[in-house]
């Protein structure tokens, strides 16, 4: 019950005052469609330099936090889903809001994500000083294992091309090489002053998730949203509460499962939300409403995409290993405070963790407040043209990068990261895997050489890297997730060769 | 195979191929040899993923990837060039506050849908440039003390 002793911490003002900014700046982001949780994420970090660290993490995760349930504000009023999380909350949602329900689905929505948000940051509190027990009987090999299980399952799992997906990781782990090797002093790929100092990851991560959406803003050249925001009219709170307590089968549900694939590396809100709206639909006594403006959808999609945010930063907490691209841009956040998550992570800084974690409860109560109050004004701020939205956006990025280590190479590095990754997407590349590549190839590179030198002075590298039950566990994993999503990639080619055969 | 350009494919896994080839030559032949161990475990598997992707491309069995179509192009290509300018040219030349003003002005320009014969479309398009300028100042320079590089009108 450590976190009970912490709690306080929350609360006092300017921690306090930052959860509620995070929470509202997040709402309102998250609500704009283009505008995805890491991006908002990586765009605030620099903000958190001057802060102390618990306080920058609380901003941070107010916002990623915020940023989730955001998003379902413009799925509901504009069909546009703010986030790819909630994209199955559109399918219901905007039904509701067409036929005059729009508060209600709100309603639904910001009380589900609450449900479903608590109960997984409660899952964090309570997994995470368990996880990271165990992990303290982690070698050099098995972190070196956890960190490349971390690229290849994020690589292969959200890529919709294995290999594209791998090769995404690997050239984030090449990046991770660049600048002076740490053993030796050598240099290693410096082919510009820019990156004699290696790769900052704040501005990697700024470019990597900033800049290619300031891009595709351009590429849809000038056009206006082009969405009709529904007008909302009052609805009681009291009978949306109601409402969702007496729909328990769709609001367990989706707790359920968004906790569980949470915890699972590289598997989003976007698969969490849409594995709960099939279920819930599955299990329904009125499954022939779902689609048509029935707010056990919304329940289901929204409880399941916030179960997901506390869960999803288990692995980070306790491995150092970020299970998601936005749980890697909360590793930069702390790692520019000089706090290296893992095992040690909750006996070094409990009082930076705790009410970070705490905050993230707090925050729950907060978003589902503030979501219902801002509804409105989060759906018009969806409404501002891309072009407008690019120019900040742009803005943001290079002041932001800039201001990492006041110099023009971060900004030159964030550019062309970025500009590399538009047109890398367009071909089926992926940021995640390239994005965590970046942030473990460290760690990785770390244990490998260390293992290496343990494993010369005692059973060689083959035995040391490939013998004991727990390396064995994460290489099967590794090989596991390669495997399968071959698998499945092989399956739906097949399918579509028959689909297109038949048409 | 779809209806992907594959030529496009091509020329893009074509150019990761030659990264991941030169990774590759450069790791396995730079000294001192210790500093590259992992360097070359990397490039390895980059190299031949990269291979893979660039024949797979050639042979057209590339199946994911929209690619880049002339209208996207020519939409972004005017973003793209005030970008770059913007980064590796004014920021540093002009100062980050001129040259992000002037930025998001030509951007607003370019990419704002409202029409550009009104009068309440530039003050609007000022008034945003100027707010947002102001904004950034107040955070970066008024907040954070970030120092950016000497203006070039003040």
């Amino acid at each position: 019950m450590d976190f009970l002793f912490y709690m306080g911490d929350v609360f006092a003002p300017v921690s306090f005052a930052l959860l509620l900014f995070g929470t509202v700046f997040g709402l309102i982001l998250g609500a704009t469609p283009g505008l995805s949780p890491t991006m908002t994420v990586a765009l605030m970090i620099p903000f958190t330099f001057r802060l102390e660290p618990q306080q920058g993490l609380i901003l941070l995760g107010a916002a990623y936090t915020s940023t989730v349930a955001g998003g379902a504000v413009s799925a509901i009023l504009l069909k546009i889903p703010g986030a790819p999380a909630n994209i199955a909350t559109t399918l219901d949602g905007h039904a509701m809001a067409k036929n005059g329900e729009g508060a209600r689905a709100l309603q639904l929505s910001f009380l589900a994500s609450a449900v479903g948000g608590v109960f997984g940051v409660m899952l964090l509190i309570f997994l995470t000083p368990v996880l990271a027990g165990w992990a303290l009987a982690f070698g050099p090999s098995e972190l070196f294992w956890l960190a490349i299980l971390g690229v290849t399952v994020i690589g292969t799992l959200d890529s919709s091309s294995v290999v594209k997906g791998l090769l995404s990781g690997c050239i984030g782990l090449w990046l991770a090489t660049i600048g002076f090797d740490d053993i030796m002093g050598a240099q290693r790929f410096i082919f510009h002053d820019a990156v004699a100092g290696g790769i900052n990851v704040i501005p990697a991560l700024i470019g990597l998730f900033a800049i290619p959406q300031v891009i595709a803003m351009f590429a849809r050249g000038r056009t206006d949203p082009g969405a009709e925001v529904i007008a909302v009219r009052r609805h009681p709170i009291g009978s949306a509460l109601r409402e969702l307590l007496g729909r328990k089968a769709p609001l367990a549900i989706g707790t359920a499962i968004g906790s569980v694939i949470g915890l699972i590396p590289g598997v989003g809100g976007q698969i969490a939300g849409l594995v709960a709206y099939d279920q819930s639909k599955k299990f329904s006594r009125e499954s022939s409403k779902f689609g048509t403006g029935h707010p056990e959808g919304i329940i289901a999609a929204e409880s399941a995409n916030n179960a997901m945010v506390g869960p999803s930063l288990v692995p980070l907490l306790t491995l150092s290993i970020p299970g998601s691209p936005t749980a890697a841009v909360l590793l930069g956040g702390l790692l520019i405070h000089g706090i290296f998550p893992g095992p040690q992570l909750f006996t070094n800084y409990p009082q930076v963790v705790w009410p970070f974690i705490n905050s993230m409860l707090v925050g729950q109560v907060l978003m589902c407040m503030f979501g219902l109050l801002i509804a409105g004004l989060a759906a018009k701020v969806a409404k501002v043209p891309h072009g407008v939205m690019a120019a900040v956006v742009l803005g943001l990025a290079v002041f932001g990068s800039y201001s990492v280590q006041h110099s023009m190479g971060d900004v030159y590095v964030m550019a062309t990261l970025g500009i590399g990754m538009y047109f890398l997407e367009r071909f089926g590349f992926s940021a995640a895997p390239l994005v965590l590549g970046l942030i473990l190839g460290p760690i990785a590179e770390a244990n490998f050489i260390q293992g290496s030198m343990i494993a010369n002075a005692t059973v060689g590298v083959w035995n040391y890297f490939f013998t004991g039950w727990m390396n064995w566990v994460l290489i099967a994993i590794v090989a596991g997730s390669v495997g399968y999503s071959a698998w499945m990639e092989v399956r739906s080619r097949r399918y579509t060769s028959k689909e297109e055969m038949l048409a | 195979m779809t209806d992907l350009p594959r030529s496009q494919h091509v020329v893009a896994s074509g150019i990761i191929a030659a990264v991941g080839l030169s990774v590759a030559w450069i790791s396995w032949t730079q000294e001192p040899a210790a500093a590259f161990v992992f360097p070359r475990l990397i490039a390895t598997v980059f190299a031949v993923l990269a291979v893979w992707t660039f024949l797979k491309a050639l042979t057209g069995r590339t199946k994911v990837g929209a690619g880049l179509s002339g209208q996207a192009v020519r939409q972004l290509a005017p973003g793209l060039v005030v970008t770059l300018v913007y980064v590796f040219w004014a920021a540093q030349a002009i100062g980050f506050y001129t040259a992000t003003a002037l930025t998001v002005l030509i951007l607003l320009v370019l990419y704002d849908p409202a029409p550009h014969g009104r009068a309440g479309t530039w003050a609007k398009r000022i008034a945003i440039t100027a707010g947002f300028v102001a904004v950034m100042y107040g955070l970066f320079a008024g907040v954070l003390n970030v120092f950016t590089p000497r203006e070039v009108f003040f």
